[in-house]
């Protein structure tokens, strides 16, 4: 597939979804004008086939609206992930924005928020939904002084491990890095590899690299390194860099790591091959309530909050991030309702959606109240107790930027760089902005 | 339709346009306008959403400039290299198939079944071959005694080579389709006559059929080589270039560039080197493998 044939794809999508938006378009000024109704456009990501829990719940809540907002129709329209953006893309060329949509944060929002395209939320952020978002949430769709989506979502990552190939060994969970290693020696002794990463996704190696710059750094050096007001040649970024391959050389991630997908390193932490696992809440239902997976796999995960190292770092601090939020477009024609709308979607979800849904939502929960399993109900407790929730680097980062960090990470896990090589290839990236 | 009526109607201007304007229609919009424009787009600093600002050239000479660019650019050439070779094994295997040895309806069956496979079935066979841990080629090596075997798609002195072979295997029944059917479109009483005056099979293979097929091996040629400037599919999907950028080619590089970098502009550029580079090579290549003679039988 060359050149001609993505453009080829591009322009026949560009077409296809010119015309079905000039059709829909017109349809509704028809019956908003027919019956004197307002009609809020939405879109989201979530298709009754992938997501049906998700599915329901957002239903759910649009019949709930409809029925106290008298007047006002949500015209819903449904689309799988990759379509998703790319339709959001090609709409936003044409101007023809739904009135509600999803996005993603920081990076992502960027190029829309340059074009004008979003409506900054902070009036509602400030009024209706003050102190509803978990500190550090809304915050990541904020550019330039205003905000302009409001979170969905919120992941952090915490490290899984099999306890039954824990206990096997007469092993305990790592409380700092230290015994991090030592573990790592003892289940490379009996022929196990010892933790699951795949990391030709890249953004998986970064969230270890991450969670050693921020135990050896605090929870701000590497913020202020993206950021420009510190460096990331910071003696405690070189610092975490060299940790990475230090657990490198130790074996510590199964073989052939950088040329394995998220998806094989979950398998092999599912089958238990491995038995640690860096990843987020977005997993969670694997360990708790997903009836496919094995009962006795999932009584045997348990989590533990990253390690210490050196004796330094602050447990209570997490990498993480809020996942899809909602916007509202600038150039609605209904842009009071859409707000409304946006309002109360995020309330309702942030009740409904761990328990149907399990997802974790930004608003903050009162775990108490729900009846969950016990590994929610902790994280909802970590969540709460957070001094910190540090933003995946390679969303914080713009796109080019962000390329550069993954391909360094996977550079730096392969040591075909050295840490001060590292440092120095984010500096140049990001001194070009 | 008797050969006259044929000719009425292809005399009538209005009647050949007719004809031709779907297919042309088709062409324009999905093929020469996509051209066009990505040319075009190439101009601009441009991040697929916002406002486009003309730059002049300035993508262009970034590209020239650009080392990732070369490197992925020599990765394709080595692609080109490796494919063109494995056409003098896919022509071997052809002759062989195509005098009547027993069995060769069947091996000519299966040597096409990866050209049924979609390109990301094979990617997901593959990486499951290559898996360091579980997949058949390690556990083969160590089962002969091999301890450490090469993490094939990590490693990034073989990832390259490691990718090429289903690239190769992916193609090979196409290849071999051609050969076998330009092979079979020799009049048996040249090599019967070969055959007569006491020519070795052998010789039958080097000094007749070869040169009377060698219009085809060349087209061959121009086929595997510009397929191998623009590939994409299995790299894309086994490796996404990595690591870090160890098995990038030209066409991966540019999807990297625009989908992931938001750099559509520079994105538009690459694709449009990497249309010229095509373009050129495949005059050189014409040229050179160019056949003076018409053969007729």
């Amino acid at each position: 597939m060359g050149g001609k044939k993505t453009l080829t794809v591009l322009t026949s999508a560009l077409a296809a979804s010119l015309l079905l938006t000039a059709c829909s378009g017109s349809g509704s000024e028809d019956a908003s004008s027919a019956s004197g109704e307002t009609e809020v456009k939405f879109m989201h990501l979530w298709p009754e086939g992938s997501s049906k829990k998700h599915y329901d719940v957002v239903n759910e809540i649009i019949a709930d609206f409809e029925a106290e907002n008298e007047g006002v129709t949500i015209d819903l329209e449904v689309l799988s992930n990759e379509q998703y953006k790319d339709k959001l893309r090609v709409l936003s060329t044409s101007g023809d924005l739904p009135d509600v949509g999803m996005t993603w944060a920081a990076g992502f929002l960027e190029p829309y928020v340059g074009g004008n395209m979003f409506a900054p939320l902070d009036d509602l952020i400030e009024e209706e939904l003050s102190d509803a978002f978990v500190p550090g949430t809304a915050e990541a769709y904020a550019l330039d002084g205003a905000t302009y989506g409001l979170p969905l979502e919120l992941n952090i990552v915490s490290l899984y491990y099999n306890n039954a190939m824990f206990e096997e060994q007469g092993l305990e969970p790592p409380a700092t890095y230290e015994e991090l290693l030592e573990v790592v020696d003892a289940f490379n002794e009996e022929g196990i590899q010892p933790i699951a990463l795949g990391n030709r996704d890249a953004w998986t190696g970064s969230l270890w690299y991450m969670y050693l710059a921020d135990r050896l750094g605090g929870a701000d050096t590497l913020n202020k390194a993206i950021d420009r007001s510190g460096s990331f040649e910071d003696p405690a970024l070189v610092e975490a860099a060299a940790k990475v391959q230090e657990l490198v050389d130790r074996d510590a991630f199964v073989n052939g790591f950088n040329g394995l997908a998220d998806e094989e390193a979950k398998s092999m932490f599912m089958s238990e091959q491995a038995p640690m696992y860096l990843i987020a809440t977005w997993d969670l239902p694997n360990y708790t309530t997903n009836e496919s997976v094995p009962q006795e796999f999932r009584d045997s995960v348990d989590y533990m909050n990253f390690p210490t190292v050196e004796g330094e770092g602050d447990t209570q601090s997490f990498v993480g991030g809020p996942g899809v939020g909602l916007f509202v477009a600038e150039e609605s024609e209904v842009k009071e309702e859409a707000k409304d709308f946006a309002a109360y979607f995020v309330k309702a979800w942030g009740e409904q959606a761990v328990e149907k849904a399990g997802v974790i939502p930004a608003t903050k929960v009162d775990a108490a109240s729900l009846d969950l399993p016990q590994m929610y109900i902790d994280i909802l407790n970590e969540l709460n107790g957070a001094s910190n929730i540090t933003l995946f680097a390679d969303v914080q980062m713009s796109p080019d930027t962000a390329q550069v960090h993954l391909d360094s990470i996977q550079a730096l896990f392969g040591n075909e760089m050295t840490p001060e090589e590292f440092a120095k290839a984010h500096e140049d990236a990001l001194s070009k902005e | 339709m008797g050969l006259n009526a044929m000719n009425k109607v292809m005399s009538n201007k209005l009647h050949i346009a007719l004809y031709i304007a779907p297919a042309l229609l088709l062409v324009s919009v999905l093929v020469f306008i996509p051209l066009i424009l990505s040319g075009y787009y190439g101009l601009m600093d441009w991040d697929g959403i916002g406002a486009k600002t003309f730059i002049g050239l300035e993508n262009y000479i970034t590209g020239i400039q650009d080392s990732k660019f070369w490197d992925s650019a020599l990765h394709s050439f080595l692609l080109a290299v490796f494919s063109t070779l494995s056409l003098a094994i896919y022509l071997a295997v052809s002759i062989i198939l195509a005098s009547k040895i027993k069995g060769a309806d069947l091996l000519r069956k299966i040597y096409l079944i990866p050209m049924l496979l979609s390109s990301v079935a094979i990617a997901q066979l593959w990486i499951k071959v290559y898996n360091p841990s579980s997949g058949i080629l390690n556990t083969f090596l160590r089962s002969i005694g091999i301890e450490n075997p090469p993490n094939w798609l990590a490693d990034p002195t073989i990832v390259l080579f490691a990718i090429f072979i289903p690239i190769l295997w992916q193609y090979a029944g196409f290849y071999i389709l051609i050969y076998y059917a330009a092979l079979k479109n020799i009049p048996e009483s040249l090599i019967e006559a070969a055959r007569i005056d006491g020519a070795t099979p052998f010789q039958i293979a080097t000094r007749i059929k070869l040169p009377l097929i060698k219009e085809v091996v060349s087209v061959t040629i121009v086929l595997a080589i510009v397929g191998s400037l623009k590939y994409f599919d299995l790299i894309y999907v086994m490796t996404a270039g990595g690591p870090n950028g160890a098995s990038e080619v030209m066409a991966s590089y540019m999807y990297k560039l625009a989908f992931n970098s938001y750099n559509f502009g520079y994105g538009s550029a690459i694709g449009f080197l990497l249309l010229i580079i095509t373009m050129v090579v495949t005059v050189i290549v014409r040229k050179v493998t160019a056949t003076k003679e018409r053969i007729e039988y």
